[in-house]
């Protein structure tokens, strides 16, 4: 009976986060096209619902009243896969974000191995998909996107190592309780950039969407998807890109902390500080999208291999010697 | 302890299964993505012994780094093409050499086990005092970077040097090719790059001297 009680607290407790991650990517869809829309003097979506909130909402309805359509020489059961795979990882990995001290699901000790873990486990929902399809297009695509996001985590696992560096500790609360007094952003700032731009092409979003390019890949992995699966693929996208920014935000914002420990901030609850940080990279991410071109696939490589992996490891050697030198090596947990 | 149990024997049973999957799968691309099922449970079964930190890498590195690359490889195969070799062209090459590295695999795991078995400390590892306060991604680190720096290190140049001679093997020079060189096209000058050139009518101009 006791393990009755506990699995309903914990699949209550489950749903708790689920739900709200799902509203809220319906409604960064939502942000996210109505920035774009500004960007270029349009007016972006604003006809469903007060200032078109209920977009996303009337579209994923389209979605599911539409058939899905299986390829005849599509490998059935990988193509209907990919995009579970895709939707339960990127939800997934919510389980070890601290939205506040105590308000996370499972604070566990490598709670940050645990988020790259999941994030690189994404590439396989495109590279599935992709060459379930039995298609061209698709096929390109997902090889474009697995080189891509292969090299991509390599930079942004240095830049993990680089912030791990300064907490001495693999759990996302001490790596926000370790900037209580200094956001790493401000001694890592490098690091925060170029976690940024990773963050972008791990996410497949411009400038780095080669994978789905639509003027050359029709709409790259996604080409043969219809109906309620497309809608899943695309979820799963921006699950992962808020998971991104709540990434970034626990590695270099602080987390739920507040920008500075006095009176009027620090009354206002930590997820209200969480949630807007978060807010605040995706709506970088957005405005990046709006404004950057595409890069050509071979910059892309370029940029991954050349620039970020030699620069983040040469940071790593200065962020070691700098904490060695002046005797800052976090000796907390020893 | 049930739950325990119950998932124990879950993901034992998943790793052994999609293990068999694997060798007996007729698509390659089947088994490779069993193997990362297996990869999977295995990481699963590590950190329901505990070691969080060795279940997770195992995830990062293997099923998120080295299995990739491996269906990568594999998608590119001739599926059709490849099966008629191997099922109906001549006898397989690849047997006897398979053959011997599988005996010797078995030999190596039979002294380990038996080692294990007949001697209590077999591994000198086995004499150190578990301090169970601290996370075992602190004691894998207290002792990977004290007592085997020497291995560790040795490990890594391991590492590199096949990384090395993997590249030096597949590097041809290639002629004709147009790279372009970012530091070229940004130093580029007004006087190196424009010309100014009289027409005359009806001759036009040879832009190549």
């Amino acid at each position: 009976m006791d393990y009755f009680y506990t699995l309903l607290n914990e699949i209550y407790k489950i749903l708790f986060l689920i739900v709200p991650i799902l509203v809220s990517v319906a409604m960064i869809v939502w942000l996210d096209r109505r920035v774009w829309g500004l960007v270029q003097k349009r007016r972006g979506p604003n006809v469903v619902g007060p200032f078109g909130l209920f977009q996303t909402l009337a579209d994923a309805l389209k979605y599911i009243f539409k058939e899905i359509i299986i390829p005849a020489s599509a490998n059935k059961i990988i193509f209907i896969l990919a995009p579970i795979i895709t939707m339960t990882l990127a939800l997934v990995a919510w389980a070890v974000i601290p939205l506040s001290e105590t308000l996370v699901l499972s604070n566990i000790n490598v709670g940050i191995l645990y988020l790259f873990a999941v994030s690189s486990l994404g590439v396989y929902g495109i590279i599935m998909g992709g060459w379930a399809s039995n298609s061209k297009y698709p096929f390109l695509g997902a090889i474009r996107s697995a080189a891509q996001m292969v090299s991509y985590e390599v930079s942004i696992g240095i830049i993990i190592i680089n912030v791990l560096l300064c907490v001495g500790s693999l759990n996302l609360n001490d790596i926000v309780l370790a900037q209580k007094n200094l956001w790493y952003v401000i001694p890592l700032f490098p690091m925060f950039v170029v976690f940024f731009i990773s963050a972008l092409a791990e996410t497949n979003r411009p400038p780095f969407d080669l994978p789905e390019a639509e003027a050359e890949l029709v709409a790259g992995y996604q080409t043969e998807y219809s109906g309620m699966m497309y809608a899943m693929f695309w979820l799963g996208e921006y699950a992962n890109i808020l998971l991104m920014c709540a990434m970034g935000s626990i590695l270099f914002l602080g987390g739920w902390l507040p920008p500075l420990d006095i009176y009027p901030l620090n009354i206002v609850p930590a997820p209200i500080w969480m949630i807007f940080k978060i807010l605040f990279l995706f709506f970088l991410f957005a405005i990046i999208k709006a404004i950057v071109p595409r890069y050509r696939y071979d910059q892309l490589m370029r940029l991954g291999w050349k620039v970020f992996l030699p620069f983040s490891l040469i940071y790593v050697v200065l962020t070691a010697s700098f904490l060695l030198y002046f005797d800052k090596l976090p000796k907390g947990s020893f | 302890m049930l739950a325990h149990a119950i998932f124990f024997y879950f993901f034992s049973i998943l790793a052994i299964f999609s293990a068999l999957m694997v060798i007996t799968s007729r698509s390659t691309v089947n088994s490779v993505f069993f193997l990362i099922l297996d990869f999977i449970s295995v990481g699963c079964l590590f950190i329901m012994v505990g070691a969080e930190f060795l279940g997770m890498i195992l995830l990062i590195v293997y099923v998120g780094a080295v299995a990739v690359l491996f269906l990568f490889v594999v998608m590119m195969l001739n599926v059709a093409q490849q099966k008629q070799s191997w099922f109906i062209g001549q006898k397989s090459t690849h047997i006897p050499s398979g053959l011997i590295v599988s005996v010797l695999i078995f030999l190596e795991l039979l002294v380990v086990i038996g080692g294990w078995k007949y001697k209590e400390n077999v591994m000198t590892s086995s004499n150190l005092v578990i301090d169970t306060n601290i996370t075992n991604t602190h004691s894998i680190g207290s002792v990977m970077y004290t007592d085997y720096i020497l291995y560790f290190q040795l490990s890594g140049i391991i590492l590199l040097l096949s990384m090395v001679g993997a590249i030096i093997l597949t590097y041809r020079k290639r002629e004709n090719v147009k790279t372009q060189s970012y530091f070229k096209q940004i130093s580029r000058e007004k006087s190196s790059a424009v010309m100014l050139k009289e027409v005359d009518f009806n001759k036009g101009v040879n832009v190549d001297d």
